[in-house]
């Protein structure tokens, strides 16, 4: 059975130009970077490149570059690192959408005494920028605010919210892992002090990520150990992974153009399609600032693990925000976050497309879907007749 | 994701009897759309007084459809006794087993049953005096005694599996702890008398509660503890590390520390901070 790949938002294939990249780091060239000899020295070499090309898609300095094993440690680090460096203030603003990576671990320094401030988001999953700049205070450490949303693709004005942080003197920290390489970023044109990049998001392996430093910035490092990234991330570098990472960066800001432009095309064709031919159904989140890959689209009256699961059956990949497929009981936080009814949280999908997907695809799912939700809702002790309400604008 | 079996894949992506009987002689609906899962049950009896037409409808998870699906199957042709007498384990058991957190889908089955059955007797369709002991699910005292009775619960965690009580805000985690404490008989948690402790013996169980319990939770926040001396009962110690500069550190000593020598060594310890 063919796989219908739409879940790029939780993980990416890793394209064949990466894999071959790094081939070679697997094998022949497995010396040490951080050796004296010419052995090791040649891995450094790839190294830098590598960095030179991570820094190019995000307009930064290469040194500005460290490596991590992913998005997660590149959060802890960043935010462990703001609070270590300013040990006498004691407060945190973050959002109420944020990934676990930020979310669990400013509820951890909650734990610890800080005083965290969760941002609050309006039903379209947008931030209210007044609430923002009240919420600041000269005791504030850090602000961590994601570039774009992983479940709905909503995307924050982090650039606006940086330059306020700026102005007060706050460091600001960003989780871009679901922006890199999906929309333009250029950290010579913002005011953000420490970004996230996570490589499996963008076609590198799993188990590599960035953070960026702004030059200047202070930093305490999380992994202690030798000097590898200038003292700053200790550990002798994943060197194949790091290479894959360069490559993808590198087809990342080729295929830029493609992203905002094909896949969006796809996106909405899916959206639009599956809008018309399901009753009840609709998009939660911000559609005008929002990721081109990214639908969250819900059904009203069934249950994501249904849906999934049927879809399965055709090999079709998504996501849900329902409760039965977090493994907790309650629907995820950031559709609570936005306040989506019940009745259509539980029943929500996420499709994320990358440059790899196919029309051909999507007319497969704009098949198989509807029939799938057909069938559920008539299980559905909710749905009847008198039910039927058609959302589309 | 779920690992289910090839019989809950079976139930789910081809379920039996959906739908709802006309004129039923008995009716339920359990569960609701906030709480993520709802099964209407109807029933119908033939002259014997067997169930000759049993449906559902169901609104939840794969395994909450496939659970209504097999209960119907499991049913039909019982007499109503009979099959009052169907536990929620039996239903996983039809089905090869359940996910720990998917259990209670089965127990909702089960409910769905009873009270179609009880909608058809006419009887009381709640006990007198229930109490909603979980808010975010509505799951009540009685409900949560018996899944601990029946499927021999002894955590919190397993209770919510079953009955979803405590899987949301998590503010009657307590109030559950302390149902499945009656119901498993243990009525009074009497401390346990501990024998008297001899001084040395006291320094020596701090230092190890101190070692084991303590300093590792210390250490994730790059907090550390010092023991400088014991007097009597009070214990005096130093914060070292992060917990030295820490604002919350008097919180720690009192709610954590001491908490925890309190529960382990004794129960007079008294936890005093010097500074050296």
């Amino acid at each position: 059975m063919n796989v219908v790949y739409l879940d790029n938002n939780a993980t990416t294939q890793v394209s064949g130009e990466v894999m071959s990249a790094m081939m070679p780091f697997f094998g022949n060239f497995y010396g040490n970077p951080s050796s004296m000899h010419t052995f090791g020295g040649q891995v450094a070499h790839k190294i830098r490149e590598a960095r030179e090309k991570v820094a190019e898609l995000i307009g930064a300095h290469p040194d500005e570059i460290i490596f991590t094993s992913c998005g997660t440690e590149s959060d802890n680090a960043a935010i462990r690192s703001a609070i270590y460096t300013a040990p006498e203030k004691r407060h945190i603003v973050t959002s109420r959408v944020e990934h676990p990576a930020v979310r669990a671990l400013c509820a951890h320094l909650a734990g610890q005494g800080y005083r965290v401030t969760e941002l609050p988001v309006d039903k379209d999953g947008r931030l209210d920028m007044a609430k923002y700049e009240s919420s600041l205070t000269s005791d504030t450490a850090i602000v961590s605010l994601m570039w774009a949303n992983n479940e709905t693709g909503a995307i924050f004005p982090v650039e606006e919210a940086a330059d306020i942080a700026r102005e007060r003197g706050i460091l600001f920290h960003t989780d871009a892992v679901q922006a890199a390489g999906k929309i333009p970023i250029n950290m010579k044109q913002n005011n953000i002090d420490m970004l996230s990049i996570s490589g499996h998001k963008l076609h590198a392996p799993k188990g590599i990520g960035i953070l960026y430093i702004r030059k200047g910035t202070k930093f305490s490092p999380f992994m202690i150990g030798g000097h590898q990234e200038r003292g700053r991330r200790g550990g002798t570098e994943n060197t194949p992974s790091i290479i894959g990472l360069g490559k993808a960066c590198e087809l990342a800001r080729l295929n830029m153009e493609r992203e905002n432009t094909y896949v969006r095309e796809l996106r909405d064709r899916l959206e639009k399609a599956l809008l018309t031919a399901i009753p009840n159904s609709r998009v939660n989140g911000d559609t005008e600032h929002r990721l081109p890959n990214t639908t969250n689209i819900s059904f009203e009256f069934v249950e994501g693990e249904g849906i999934l699961l049927m879809m399965d059956q055709y090999g079709i990949c998504a996501s849900s925000g329902s409760a039965c497929t977090s493994g907790s009981l309650q629907p995820s936080h950031v559709l609570r976050a936005m306040g989506v009814p019940f009745t259509m949280a539980h029943g929500s999908i996420r499709f994320s497309l990358s440059v790899f997907t196919t029309p051909a695809e999507i007319d497969f799912v704009i098949e198989k879907l509807p029939p799938i939700i057909e069938r559920l809702r008539g299980m559905s002790p909710y749905w009847g007749p008198g039910k039927e309400v058609c959302h589309v604008a | 994701m779920w690992e289910y079996t090839d019989k809950v894949r079976e139930h789910f992506l081809d379920p039996k009897n959906v739908g709802e009987v006309e004129n039923p002689d008995g009716v339920a609906e359990v569960g609701s759309i906030a709480c993520g899962d709802a099964l209407k049950l109807t029933f119908k009896l033939d002259e014997n007084q067997r169930i000759k037409d049993i449906k559902f409808k169901t609104f939840g998870c794969a395994s909450a459809i496939a659970s209504s699906s097999a209960l119907t199957e499991m049913v039909k042709g019982m007499t109503l006794d009979e099959a009052m007498k169907i536990t929620n384990q039996d239903i996983a058991a039809y089905l090869g087993g359940l996910p720990q957190e998917k259990m209670h889908c089965s127990v909702m089955g089960k409910e769905a049953l009873e009270k179609a059955i009880e909608n058809y007797r006419g009887a009381p369709v709640k006990a007198p005096g229930e109490q909603i002991i979980c808010e975010c699910f509505g799951v009540t005292d009685k409900e949560i005694e018996r899944a601990v009775l029946e499927n021999n619960l002894t955590t919190v965690e397993e209770v919510t599996n079953y009955t979803k009580a405590g899987g949301g805000c998590g503010n009657c985690h307590e109030a559950i702890r302390q149902i499945i404490e009656r119901v498993r008989g243990n009525k009074e948690v009497n401390p346990i008398l501990k024998p008297r402790l001899s001084n040395i013996q006291k320094i020596k169980m701090i230092e190890e509660t101190l070692e084991r319990e303590i300093r590792p939770s210390l250490k994730l926040d790059g907090g550390d503890i010092e023991l400088i001396d014991v007097e009597g009962n009070r214990v005096l110690v130093a914060a070292r590390g992060m917990c030295a500069t820490c604002k919350a550190a008097d919180i720690t000593l009192k709610h954590f520390v001491e908490a925890k020598l309190r529960d382990l060594v004794s129960p007079d310890l008294v936890v005093e901070e010097v500074t050296s």
